[in-house]
């Protein structure tokens, strides 16, 4: 059996900044024991001499000459946001008042 | 002008080029197909006929006055709504993102602004392309035109739905385990996954950046082709496209041939499990081939058995870190809870408000995966069979040149089928999803309707990494061979849709 249980996908939940209702942290941790005890098996057929591979396709890292070019206006820029305020995003407080 | 909607892209292209047919009919007759069908199919999110009409006016009026236009000037095409449009709003099948119009252009729709197609519309999907039903669009799911009790696919079951319902003759899709082949091989069109890098993902909204590709979906092979052609092609916006041409997919197309060529029966793919009437289609499309003059070689794969498993954590972990963005600050949607909230209150209530279950669920997972602890045990061991997959194609592509597979395990399923119960949805994606962990192309071509349900089944052929024009060659080669046997054209079968 997988170690997943509700406390675990709240407290990953809650990284993941998602504020999930009850019925949903049951049903996530069912669905999530199911789906992570069958991918385990993966950690068998490796070892710590396979390489991994993050990207399909080898590719250099490449630079260009550091140009202006043109890019979003400002209002563009601000053009989705919910809230905007003399020229920048506008959110709530950051920290708690204390 | 209804028989206009049952041309191919191709025919299109020469009806205007010789000036028998101009844009704006075509763009009419398929605007006239989408009010028609459309509230039925729902392949669209979004429909833009003004913008569609003014695009198709404009190349007719340049034709007229002599002016040499590019390639594709005039053909209407739909657009997933995953990729970034100035003009029309941008959701990804989500709520979190509903109403947003983005400030710019994907690459590739500004290459297809460049080629002056009329844009007609956007279309449905799974949330953010998760999933392969689009059963998990916030905006409702898209119907399989051959059977409306049954799902298009998916994601991409918007761009799949609207080619095989006439209401477009080309489409844009992303595949990133499979979300272009998959609605291809059960509405009974043409989608190709190309190369990893072969197109630009610039304006892509992300799922998982190291699986992404956009690609072509079509009636046929050759329609495909021209659309690859003008999308193709190194972008400086866009670190991980391709720096060099892949060459001409028309001219691979149009030289269509299987003689000569090694074709890979993947043992592992080969049918076990199988729908039956899936497996009897790919058997009778072997020996078409094998009657071609193409060799049938036997290449043994052990690692695929592992490859949904790996694909499961890689994609959630990317996911979750893509998905990020969506935090109520910049766009998309904003929920403030009652009281005097911080900003975290606020994400956090936007993101539950805003994601839908699959979304949530697989966001939980990549965190998952990613954290300390679970590091090495699944993210890690996942980017490690990723290595053994890219093995295990380097092994079989030195015994064949082409490998073979049924695109997918069964026809399409009915709505609800497999909704509930995430590992069975994840199943259907059994055969494209090596593809994406090693980054070469695949393309699904219908080879016939299975005898218990006459619906479509796909026969799927993956190349190495670059050489998309292998598939466009063997493709075209064995739909034009199918073509002759049934006398029309796979689309034709298509049962007629009941109009408004």
């Amino acid at each position: 059996m997988s170690e997943i249980t509700p406390d675990l996908v709240r407290h990953l939940a809650n990284l993941a900044r998602i504020d999930l209702t009850d019925a949903e942290l049951l049903r996530f941790t069912e669905q999530l024991s199911v789906i992570v005890d069958s991918v385990a098996k993966i950690s068998n057929i490796v070892d710590e001499n396979t390489p991994a591979t993050s990207h399909p396709i080898p590719l250099n890292n490449v630079f260009r000459e550091d140009e202006i070019r043109p890019s979003l206006t400002q209002a563009d820029a601000l053009s989705g946001a919910p809230d905007s305020a003399q020229g920048r995003f506008k959110v709530a407080a950051i920290l708690d008042e204390e | 002008m209804t028989e206009l909607i049952k041309k191919t892209a191709s025919e299109l292209i020469e009806l205007m080029h010789s000036g028998e047919v101009s844009s704006v009919e075509i763009t009419q007759a398929h605007l006239d197909q989408i009010s028609k069908v459309d509230s039925q199919i729902h392949s669209f999110l979004v429909v833009n006929a003004e913008s569609a009409l003014a695009t198709a006016k404009d190349v007719d009026a340049r034709r007229k006055a002599g002016e040499v236009l590019p390639m594709l000037a005039g053909l209407p095409i739909a657009v997933k709504d995953n990729l970034t449009t100035v003009d029309a709003p941008t959701t990804a099948g989500s709520k979190i993102l509903e109403g947003w119009i983005p400030p710019y252009d994907a690459t590739v729709v500004t290459k297809l602004r460049n080629q002056l197609m009329p844009i007609l519309g956007k279309t449905n999907l799974d949330e953010f392309a998760m999933g392969s039903s689009t059963e998990f669009s916030a905006y409702g799911p898209s119907k399989n035109p051959w059977d409306i009790s049954r799902t298009p696919g998916g994601s991409g079951g918007g761009s799949s739905s609207v080619i095989s319902s006439f209401q477009a003759p080309l489409a844009i899709g992303s595949d990133t385990g499979g979300s272009i082949r998959f609605p291809a091989a059960v509405t009974g069109t043409v989608g190709i996954k190309p190369t990893y890098g072969a197109i630009s993902r610039y304006g892509l909204i992300a799922l998982a950046s190291s699986l992404d590709q956009i690609g072509p979906v079509a009636r046929n092979v050759l329609d495909a082709a021209y659309l690859q052609d003008v999308i193709a092609g190194h972008d400086p916006f866009d670190s991980t496209s391709l720096p060099d041409s892949l060459g001409s997919m028309v001219e691979a197309a149009k030289a269509g041939s299987l003689a000569g060529k090694r074709f890979g029966l993947i043992k592992q793919l080969s049918g076990e499990g199988f729908q039956q009437g899936v497996r009897n289609r790919f058997a009778e499309a072997i020996k078409l081939i094998t009657d071609a003059g193409g060799e049938i070689v036997e290449v043994d794969c052990p690692s695929f058995e592992y490859a949904i498993d790996a694909y499961y954590l890689i994609l959630p972990a990317e996911a979750s870190s893509n998905l990020a963005k969506f935090d109520s600050v910049r766009f998309g949607m904003r929920v403030t809870p009652e009281g005097n909230p911080t900003i975290e209150k606020v994400m956090s209530a936007t993101r539950e408000a805003g994601f839908g279950p699959e979304v949530k669920r697989r966001i939980i997972l990549g965190t998952y995966a990613l954290s300390a602890g679970s590091f090495d045990k699944f993210y890690g061991a996942a980017q490690k069979v990723r290595t053994l997959i890219q093995r295990d194609f380097a092994n079989a592509f030195s015994k064949a040149d082409v490998l073979i597979s049924p695109t997918a395990p069964t026809t399409a399923f009915k709505f609800g089928e497999k909704v509930a119960d995430p590992l069975a949805m994840y199943l259907n994606d059994i055969a494209t999803i090596p593809a994406n962990l090693a980054g070469l192309p695949g393309i699904s071509v219908p080879i016939g309707l299975a005898d218990e349900d006459q619906l479509p089944v796909g026969i799927q052929f993956l190349a190495p990494s670059y050489k998309d024009g292998l598939l466009y060659e063997v493709g075209a080669a064995l739909e034009s061979t199918l073509e002759g046997i049934w006398g029309k054209r796979m689309i034709d079968f298509a049962p007629k849709l009941e109009v408004n």
